[in-house]
């Protein structure tokens, strides 16, 4: 399987990414600089965390603006597999492939640290290898991650089973205090109505060896390759 | 020469974390009766249009396309000086 990661003027986890993928997985990864306009035929895009483009204006604006960002939203139309981390996933918000937006941090402090995530859907190609309201260990690394969305949008969100990820404690129980960012109805992690596109503030990139202190986020890895293998072509869209 | 003043609030009911914290500073200071602070962007432009309505219209553009975000934030503006 073939990881297309998207580099942006700012952005620092593409590394991370190209390690995981390539050194752990043994999967092939390549660069995509934000000006390409062309896919180069991989099998998912990855919007890394970073601040594309200094955050000017608010995180996300300008980069949705970049060549490459026309090249992911076609990809995506035509079922095209896109993860968003961190400012991959303001950007994704940002350019209207996801519902909702991120706001500073309810406390104004940029937040490092491990969080806890429950797993609250395995039915996007990206939890397959996952159990709903199993508990995943993640961290998190932003000042802009409090998600928002207006109740309509939040009831829909609920309807149609797009709240993928929620910040929760060791057992899995939502409380205030393992919220780190005040994000609204706990939402660490959303997806579109189609479910080929997931968005989260935390990095999975980040969780995927032991050394790191979690391997949860290969979980996540598990997950796309999997559905890759079954299948490709529903999956991963019109490459022609 | 056009110049127009751009303001861009968060909703009424998005939390403004950064205004009650100024808030709460201000009530530090002593300023007493404060029911609520929000703090927005402000953002000036000049432009050269050759009438004030054609100015208006591409300012609304902007603010609807990029310079603001109707997720979270509501914007107004002002237009000063005379076209042409």
């Amino acid at each position: 399987m073939k990881f297309g990661i998207v580099v942006f003027p700012g952005s620092w986890s593409h590394q991370d990414f190209h390690h995981v993928i390539v050194k752990i997985l043994k999967e092939e990864a390549c660069y995509l600089w934000h000006k390409e306009a062309d896919l180069h035929g991989v099998d998912c895009v990855i919007l890394p965390g970073g601040f594309a483009h200094g955050d000017y204006l608010r995180a996300g604006a300008i980069a949705r603006l970049s060549p490459v960002m026309r090249a992911v939203a076609a990809f995506a139309d035509a079922g095209g597999l896109v993860l968003g981390s961190c400012n991959g996933f303001q950007i994704l918000t940002e350019a209207g492939l996801l519902p909702g937006a991120l706001l500073p941090n309810d406390c104004l402090h940029y937040r490092c640290r491990w969080t806890h995530l429950r797993v609250e859907s395995r039915q996007t190609p990206f939890t397959t290898a996952m159990q709903p309201g199993q508990v995943v260990r993640m961290p998190i690394s932003h000042g802009d991650g409090r998600y928002y969305i207006d109740q309509a949008g939040w009831k829909k969100l609920v309807e149609g089973d797009q709240i993928i990820f929620r910040y929760c404690d060791a057992k899995g129980t939502l409380a205030k205090d393992v919220n780190p960012n005040g994000s609204l109805d706990h939402i660490a992690g959303v997806c579109n109505e189609r479910r080929n596109i997931l968005g989260l503030m935390p990095h999975p990139e980040r969780a995927a060896e032991p050394i790191l202190g979690s391997e949860d986020g290969c979980l996540m890895f598990a997950s796309l390759l999997d559905s890759f293998v079954r299948s490709p072509l529903t999956t991963c869209g019109d490459r022609a | 020469m056009l110049t127009a003043k751009i303001y861009v609030t968060l909703k009424p009911d998005v939390l403004d974390a950064q205004g009650d914290t100024v808030r709460s500073a201000l009530e530090t200071l002593g300023f007493q009766g404060l029911t609520d602070v929000r703090v927005g962007k402000f953002m000036v432009l000049t432009l050269n249009s050759p009438t004030k309505e054609q100015a208006a219209a591409q300012v609304d553009e902007m603010c609807k396309r990029l310079l603001a975000n109707p997720v979270i934030e509501d914007y107004r503006f002002e237009l000063e000086g005379a076209a042409g």
